[in-house]
């Protein structure tokens, strides 16, 4: 990734599934500076607003700054519309700030959550700025090892369990081959009533 | 040049750098703070600390300065980096924060500060070289978090900042549990950042400490003292007389507008 030197990093995995009855997000915990692990229990599932999250990938600084300006902007739009906000809008918020500033920042972000509108929804949101809407979205350095395993074993038809267990042993995998991915697993299940948050750690998932 | 109705920036030498450093002309270089800067989080409050060694280059610019600047009564800031950049930084923080103290009539937040830290040094894109520790109490009890230069922060019970990161981080590792006394979180802190002060090039000399509770600040500066200098063992102050006078002479500059006589010859030897 194109950091500029010195640069605190979110080498990472990220992961959001949309299951028969929820959304399921994960990501791993690691932060890296170079080679020195900065912070092994970072939190990549950003709040945005109501049950819409965001998985951040790319330079800490940039996806810090992006999601918090995102926030703030959804909540002028919930409070001058008198109408809370989807999951496409925020999409499409991120997308603003990442296309129009795509040679200024290193970001990748998936926007993930659940809406009045229309129910549950996943956005890929890649570094440059484009933006794709996915059952299954995959972002961040350790993707690239588990593209195989997530096509071979994910099935939107998954419930809850199997959905949380298929999105826990992807980041197992991913953490496992990629350097800049490790610590714990921390996942999100989304659904019309709120949001459920876990971590475990990585050697606690049973792989297949 | 540029006309001079021409407005906004104009980057002419940055090109005409780019070429003097090719060629292998010396560019200035800031004042960076080879430091260790720690933080931790204990049972009543938060604790910083930092070493006293100022670096330019490979020379000590300053034995003793201070990394640990005061935002407000209830928030201190260890800084690492470009000392230049640092100091300028908490001050203007800490005037800004004082403000807002002011206007709203309460004591400002910790997340306040970290916010108006990390605004501020991703608006400059990295280019402002500070590595902050801010530590606090507010009514959300004890916070630490540290501020990197390109904005990024991050929110951990214990932290260790600067050239001697790693040292100072091996301690805490191995040392650091949740709510532990006043008197076993100071010795810690001051064990981490000596061992960034005894292993790490760029740090040096003293310790100083602040720690922070609901309703007191404590500042120890130079809470330890490890590299204190002694007296010289022997003294290489000679005697008088110790050499001897092999000859004697007086003799006047002759000037043209003074008489020899208004030139009084002060000298003053030794004879032995």
């Amino acid at each position: 990734m194109g950091l500029k030197p010195g640069e605190v990093s979110t080498g990472t995995t990220i992961l959001a599934g949309k299951f028969k009855d929820c959304i399921i997000i994960g990501a791993d915990s690691r932060t890296s500076m170079g080679t020195y692990i900065a912070n092994r229990v970072t939190d990549k599932l950003t709040h945005v607003v109501d049950s819409i999250y965001c998985c951040r990938s790319g330079s800490a600084a940039d996806t810090q700054a992006i999601a918090a300006i995102v926030k703030y902007e959804l909540d002028v739009y919930a409070t001058s519309h008198n109408e809370r906000p989807t999951v496409k809008v925020a999409a499409k918020i991120f997308k603003r700030y990442l296309y129009e500033n795509k040679s200024r920042l290193t970001a990748g972000i998936i926007v993930a959550g659940w809406d009045h509108q229309d129910g549950f929804s996943v956005y890929n949101l890649p570094v440059g700025g484009s933006i794709h809407e996915m059952n299954l979205a995959l972002g961040g350095s350790g993707s690239l090892f588990i593209y195989g395993f997530c096509e071979e074993m994910y099935s939107p038809e998954m419930n809850r369990e199997d959905g949380l267990k298929f999105i826990r042993t992807a980041l197992k995998l991913a953490m496992s081959s990629d350097a800049s991915s490790g610590g714990m697993i921390r996942t999100a299940i989304i659904d019309e009533n709120g949001v459920q948050r876990d971590d475990v750690l990585g050697s606690d998932v049973k792989t297949y | 040049m540029v006309p001079a109705n021409r407005r906004g920036f104009h980057f002419d030498n940055c090109k005409r750098n780019e070429l003097l450093e090719s060629k292998g002309s010396i560019t200035a270089k800031f004042t960076k703070t080879g430091t260790t800067i720690v933080g931790l989080i204990y049972k009543d409050g938060v604790i910083l600390g930092a070493d006293t060694r100022a670096t330019e280059g490979p020379i000590v610019a300053d034995k003793n300065c201070e990394k640990l600047h005061r935002l407000t009564e209830n928030m201190y800031c260890a800084g690492a980096g470009t000392a230049a950049d640092t100091e300028y930084t908490t001050n203007m923080i800490a005037s800004k924060l004082e403000l807002h103290r002011l206007n709203t009539n309460r004591q400002p937040r910790v997340v306040t500060a970290a916010s108006m830290l990390s605004q501020h040094l991703f608006q400059y894109q990295g280019h402002i070289g500070a590595n902050l520790i801010l530590g606090g109490y507010d009514i959300n009890g004890p916070q630490l978090i540290s501020v990197m230069p390109h904005g990024s922060t991050d929110k951990l019970p214990y932290m260790t900042l600067g050239s001697g990161m790693l040292a100072a981080m091996a301690v805490f590792e191995t040392k650091w549990k949740p709510n532990m006394e006043r008197d076993d979180a100071i010795a810690l802190v001051t064990e981490a950042v000596s061992a960034g002060i005894f292993n790490d090039l760029g740090s040096g000399s003293n310790v100083d400490v602040v720690v922070i509770t609901k309703d007191r600040t404590d500042y120890l500066r130079n809470h330890s003292k490890p590299n204190q200098r002694v007296p010289k063992q022997t003294s290489y102050k000679y005697p008088p007389g110790s050499v001897s006078v092999i000859r004697k002479e007086v003799r006047y500059h002759s000037n043209a507008n003074q008489s020899p006589a208004a030139v009084v010859p002060e000298v003053v030897m030794s004879e032995s």
